[in-house]
């Protein structure tokens, strides 16, 4: 059953500085494909770090690794994603006569693949 | 055969990394490289010291190795021929390119949008609708004694930015820096920040219009009752505390980040910024400034303005500018199907923009100005490969708070300019025009 959540896409240290190294290498795409989620959520759907799972909006989907966010970062039912790829697949076109797409605060379910639970 | 390197030290170097462009760098040079950032915050640090010179083709038409001269004049062709063009981009690079790159625009009648447009660009519609009771970093530095950050993680976006013109400092007014401040963090989540701050307020997500529109409420005497709460995730005691601070402190700065202007509301999140404080200012002296990310953003919209009367989201089709964010915008002209070429400078709407906006992008001839391989590098019709401003090229830059700064340059790049490229372009897109 797909679990419904907040995502805030944002800026990262660690984002910054592999940004550097270049986007098409592997620690820039890692920090950019991982959601971080509160604790007691991952605790309720069994989730311990480390797990892909599949994003979905109304405008796209994407798969992401999950990891626990540190206590107290996140509210239970907000998730966290560095800018990148994979937020801007959830990201709708419409940019409501501002030119800017909400890019952040996005509805998304997060499904979690039964090879994840079993 | 040991080759001795040659080794210079470059003082007062400018990190174009963020938009605190922070003119203190002290860097150590090694040949073509920099071994050493003194005084660079560890973006700056990543910035300078992961900088080398690529082995890359100065050129690629279709992705294959091209002359330099060979891809000006196809670029020249693209953008010549299009019917609707879009100049985009412009934010990671010197005033001095952006300059000739409004021009390409005003010449070809295209669309010149900046990244501004996917940053602050609803901040840019709230100045317009509100104002901006704005001051300099110098001054937050010599005389803030309540720094508030909404929706804003500088500990991560802009690590200097507390330590070097807002929190820490020790100014004229403020002469025990941090102990004579008081320093509140209002976001969704608890950052990195938020050990910095002396309060932190964590609101519920897409709740900052609330917030910041009850505070207003709040500065002006109005009684709010106890479901500002339920409503914003901030209990009401600890607005009207917020709200008696700021309209007790002598002199008040809000920064403001993406958290407003990226989520739904937009520029209706910072008009609410904007008019609480201007309210301010009938009881202190009250300021707010964006939080700007890219290292030339906000020359980006200097040049843009002093050229064209906008700031972003302008269109020159019809050989005067109009500007409207949502039609003019480079999100909207690709997403919709409209733009037919474009030319992209120092940014990568190929990993940033919408899903649409991408594929279109993907299906129309572009030309692209780099100095890194990029997920738009890789689709580019003409591609260049350009020297990194501020490590390899001189210029002007704007700090957030609309500061022209120099840079100085470390080294030379064997490739050429933004500027350079730019304006072999403009000469070869009037030589086709004239004939």
């Amino acid at each position: 059953m797909p679990e419904s959540f907040i995502l805030i896409p944002g800026r990262t240290s660690r984002q910054g500085t592999t940004l550097n190294e270049g986007k098409l290498k592997g620690e820039y795409l890692r920090e950019t494909n991982t959601v971080l989620m509160n604790p007691d959520d991952c605790r309720r759907l069994g989730l311990k770090g480390g797990e892909r799972v599949r994003l979905r909006s109304a405008y796209g989907e994407a798969e992401a690794l999950v990891e626990p966010a540190k206590p107290g970062e996140l509210p239970s039912g907000v998730l966290f994603i560095a800018y990148g790829d994979t937020s801007s697949r959830l990201m709708g076109a419409d940019t409501h006569g501002t030119g800017m797409p909400d890019s952040k605060g996005l509805d998304v379910t997060l499904e979690i693949p039964p090879s994840v639970l079993q | 055969m040991n080759e001795t390197k040659e080794v210079k030290i470059v003082e007062n170097a400018t990190c174009t990394f963020c938009g605190c462009v922070c003119d203190d760098m002290v860097l150590k040079v090694e040949g073509n490289r920099i071994v050493e950032a003194k005084n660079a915050c560890v973006l700056g640090k990543a910035w300078f010291l992961n900088h080398h010179i690529e082995d890359r083709p100065v050129a690629l038409i279709d992705g294959k190795p091209a002359s330099l001269d060979a891809a000006v004049e196809r670029a020249a062709r693209i953008l010549t021929e299009a019917r609707y063009p879009v100049v985009y981009g412009l934010s990671d690079t010197t005033c001095e390119a952006q300059r000739i790159a409004v021009a390409i625009a005003d010449r070809i009648g295209a669309c010149v949008d900046t990244t501004t447009s996917v940053c602050h660009g609803p901040s840019g519609m709230a100045f317009q609708g509100v104002g901006e009771v704005t001051c300099s970093l110098g001054e937050v530095k010599n005389r803030a004694d309540l720094v508030i950050f909404w929706g804003s993680n500088p500990a991560e976006s802009h690590p200097r930015h507390m330590t070097r013109y807002s929190t820490m400092p020790k100014g004229l007014f403020v002469p025990r820096g941090r102990k004579d401040r008081t320093v509140v963090l209002v976001d969704v989540r608890r950052t990195k920040s938020a050990p910095a701050a002396d309060i932190f307020l964590q609101i519920k997500p897409r709740k900052d219009f609330e917030a910041l529109w009850a505070l207003r409420a709040l500065v002006k005497g109005v009684r709010l009752d106890d479901g500002i709460e339920a409503e914003t995730g901030i209990p009401l005691a600890q607005l009207q505390d917020l709200a008696q601070r700021m309209k007790s402190c002598k002199f008040g700065v809000l920064f403001f980040g993406m958290g407003l202007s990226m989520t739904r509301g937009k520029h209706l999140n910072v008009e609410a910024a904007l008019a609480l404080a201007r309210d301010l200012n009938e009881h202190t002296k009250f300021y707010i400034k964006p939080m700007r990310g890219h290292g030339n953003v906000t020359g980006a919209d200097n040049v843009v303005s002093w050229q064209t009367g906008y700031p972003f989201g302008v269109s020159l089709a019809r050989g005067f500018p109009r500007f409207n964010p949502g039609e003019f915008t480079t999100a909207d002209t690709l997403a919709r199907g409209e733009a037919d070429a474009a030319l992209i400078v120092a940014s990568d709407p190929m990993a940033n923009f919408s899903q649409p906006a991408r594929e279109h992008l993907a299906r129309i001839p572009y030309v692209v100005l780099d100095p890194k391989e990029t997920p738009t590098v890789g689709h580019a019709a003409v591609a260049f490969t350009t020297a990194t401003y501020g490590i390899n090229t001189g210029g002007t830059v704007y700090r957030m708070d609309d500061v022209p700064l120099p840079l100085r340059p470390a080294f030379p790049s064997p490739y050429p300019s933004d500027e350079e490229v730019l304006r072999r372009i403009e000469e070869a897109i009037r030589r086709f025009q004239n004939n």
